[in-house]
């Protein structure tokens, strides 16, 4: 969650900009309202998250033994951190799994967004439809990722299934504690997060313009290509922050699902912070801020997400 | 048991009511204390002391059993490990008894935490297992000190609790509760028979290739590895307990590899998941602990706790009073911790398949056949129920391993934390990762 801190706060930032942006027109009350409207989010962020943050920055370059931190100035765990090679792979598996859920959280997101806006014609059905994309949610998620382990498992169902319809003689062992089973979990526990926004997007978009490419001739592809798709760029890419930073930030289901075979940048701080190696794992959360905040600074310059919700 | 009570500045009253109840010799157990002056009962009736451990310990049953018969209130909090450290270290008035395994007195001694416990204090000192009092075995052999043994684990130096002592000191780091002899967990009827797996080697066997676990928890996983790769014959640790940087480097190696050719199915970090792999069949040979077990094998699954020739991983745990704790509160204290030692606690984990430290006032609370079953090592001449009442064992069955000392008496290497436990930690996030 933190990490989508930065962006509430570049958020709230930018909205007392606009007064002073105007600030011939505006009257000195104006301005003060906007003060007081943005100060309980400011107080609750700097309370909530930037007062621990720099607790985390402090102590990252403390110094430890065994059960102390002790108060220092020095870089070694940032210089341990760097040159680890355990670092890199971390990264690069965490970026991996991002990409991955992604890429497929985003087409199905996009397909039942589209779905249910343009193809379900009622809106009873449509919110009773988006209703039932929920209805997941209504269960724990540590329940809706362990399921899997014995529909996937050696001899689970859906082995079972295959070898009965005669598909397949040995059960497949790719299934399970593997980087599979980890997508696969993703991709059922994030999938939602990627529908709602999108989905909030496409039913902005005004119905008589797709009327109107199609009576100019458009197919229904180029009706998605050139009109669906660019104005549900928002969606995306509060979708894509969402569906990011969950995979970035997660352990669990990287723990879990792959049987402890795979680790991620999170797990492994968490590793040191039961070793009571708090200063590394505080270098590691920093650095791990600072790479998700850059993704999501990079997703938001790609699209004007504040224009869009405002418009 | 009328060992004399010196140096301490209790009341009198008071010191008369223990040697009293210390007098009743072997009826010291929870009647003697509920006999009690009412006097007494009511001074201490305001009383909460908060018991945290392991969920493996740490168990509500006891905490309300111990509130009935003492009459003051013991709320019981099971917690992680991790938790478990951090808060005796920065929230210490949070815990008044502190449940620990010994591997946790390399963090916790001499930082002024945990309270010393004179051995006058501990009224079945006499009757505890000599393991923890002289660090040696019933027939008289000393136990073997790989790792972190008892008699290193169980004195300070002095009263002021700053160090361990590696010899019987008069203070005592902890009240030794219960302790247990770890191993591999198989699947015969997966791996061809009880039989086919004798060694730690078997873990590391080609053929059982995708089909063997770790536990993921550094300390404890790099030693079930060690064991195996020693008695592989790879080459000899120096002390498996205590590794140096190079063992931890030629271990993370074979394991690393091991990996990347998939010999692990998976890497377990809760007592859930041990059992899950092996009652699924995704594993049929892991590091294991004895009541997982038993609760695979109480689905009607065949799962075996194997006696292997190189010896068994040790691990004990027990009580420490912690250094906050003064008058009233601390003799309800010992009080409890005595308590905890009467027979009851020790009747009930001994059908969790944990030996009581004081065998002798468990025996009490376990039926003749439940005796011979848990610690004799005959076979059962009833069915065998767990503390809950929950079938276990049909009549007939045998424990794995057979009696106490059979297996408490072959620990190879005992539960530790290393002295290169910074490095180790870093090398096994390595392992996991690659």
């Amino acid at each position: 969650m933190t990490v989508i801190d930065p962006t509430a706060g570049d958020l709230a930032a930018s909205s007392v900009s606009v007064p002073d942006a105007e600030v011939e027109h505006a009257v000195d009350t104006g301005e003060v309202a906007s003060w007081l409207q943005v100060t309980p989010l400011m107080i609750l962020l700097t309370l909530f998250f930037g007062l621990p943050m720099l607790v985390v920055l402090a102590v990252s370059f403390f110094d430890f033994d065994r059960t102390d931190i002790i108060p220092a100035f020095i870089f070694d765990n940032y210089i341990d951190l760097f040159r680890s090679e355990v670092t890199l792979r971390l990264y690069l598996s965490s970026l991996k799994f991002a990409a991955i859920v992604w890429a497929v959280t985003l087409i199905l997101g996009f397909n039942i967004a589209y779905f249910l806006v343009f193809h379900v014609r009622s809106l009873l059905w449509q919110i009773g439809l988006f209703l039932v994309c929920t209805v997941p949610f209504l269960t724990s998620n540590i329940i809706r990722m362990i399921s899997w382990i014995p529909f996937l498992g050696r001899n689970g169902i859906f082995n079972q299934a295959l070898e009965r319809a005669g598909v397949i003689s040995h059960p497949l062992e790719f299934l399970l504690f593997s980087d599979f089973a980890v997508v696969v979990a993703y991709v059922h526990l994030f999938t939602l997060f990627m529908v709602v926004p999108i989905f909030n997007s496409m039913a902005r978009i005004d119905k008589s313009l797709l009327e109107a490419a199609r009576d100019a001739g458009a197919g229904r592809f180029r009706v998605v290509a050139e009109i669906v798709l660019p104005l549900s760029k928002t969606g995306i890419a509060l979708g894509t922050i969402f569906v990011v930073t969950l995979v970035m930030g997660d352990s669990f289901v990287v723990r879990t699902m792959s049987g402890g075979q795979s680790a991620s940048v999170v797990s492994a701080l968490q590793n040191e912070v039961a070793a009571l190696q708090y200063p590394p794992a505080a270098a590691s959360a920093i650095i791990m801020v600072i790479i998700v905040t850059l993704m999501v600074a990079g997703i938001l310059r790609l699209v004007d997400v504040r224009k869009e919700l405002a418009g | 048991m009328t060992r004399k009570i010196s140096g301490n500045h209790r009341p009198l009253n008071r010191r008369r009511l223990l040697k009293g109840a210390a007098a009743g010799g072997a009826l010291a157990t929870t009647e003697a204390i509920l006999g009690f002056p009412t006097v007494w009962a009511q001074n201490t009736k305001d009383v909460t002391l908060v018991h945290a451990g392991g969920s493996y310990a740490a168990i509500k049953e006891i905490g309300e059993q111990a509130t009935k018969d003492l009459g003051f209130k013991i709320v019981m909090q099971a917690i992680t490990d991790d938790v478990q450290l951090n808060r005796s270290l920065t929230q210490p008035n949070t815990i008044d008894i502190n449940n620990i395994d010994s591997t946790k007195l390399p963090y916790l001694a001499g930082k002024g935490v945990l309270q010393p416990v004179p051995v006058a204090k501990y009224k079945y000192w006499s009757e505890t297992v000599p393991l923890f009092t002289k660090g040696a075995y019933p027939n008289g052999q000393m136990a073997s000190t790989q790792g972190l043994s008892p008699i290193e684990a169980m004195f300070y130096t002095a009263k002021d609790g700053k160090k361990l002592a590696d010899k019987p000191t008069e203070f005592l780091t902890m009240i030794p509760t219960i302790y247990n002899a770890d191993t591999l967990g198989i699947r015969p009827d997966l791996v061809g028979g009880r039989d086919k797996v004798t060694s730690w080697k078997d873990l590391l066997d080609p053929k059982y290739k995708g089909k063997a676990a770790l536990v993921d928890y550094a300390p404890v996983g790099v030693m079930d590895a060690a064991m195996a790769i020693e008695a592989r014959g790879d080459f000899k640790y120096r002390d498996k307990g205590n590794m140096t940087k190079e063992e931890i480097d030629k271990t993370i190696k074979i394991l690393i590899d091991l990996k990347k050719g998939g010999h692990f199915r998976s890497f377990w970090s809760t007592f859930d998941q041990s059992v899950n792999l092996m009652a699924s069949g995704e594993v049929v040979i892991q590091s294991m602990w004895s009541p997982a077990v038993t609760a695979v094998r109480s689905r009607g699954i065949d799962c075996y706790f194997v006696p292997l020739k190189e010896g068994y991983r040790g691990w004990f745990v027990g009580l420490a009073p912690m250094a906050h704790l003064s008058g009233l509160k601390l003799d309800c204290a010992y009080e409890y911790m005595n308590w905890f030692n009467s027979g009851w606690q020790g009747g009930f984990i001994a059908k969790q398949g944990y030996y009581s430290a004081v065998p002798t006032t468990a025996k009490k609370f376990l039926t003749p056949e439940e005796w011979d079953y848990w610690y004799d090592g005959k076979p059962a001449a009833v069915d065998i129920k767990d503390p809950y009442g929950n079938l276990m064992e049909k009549k007939g069955a045998m424990r794995d391993g057979g009696a106490i000392w059979d297996r408490m008496g072959h620990i190879a290497c005992w539960n530790t934390v290393m002295d290169e436990d910074r490095y180790l930690t870093r090398r096994w996030n390595e392992f996991v990762s690659s």
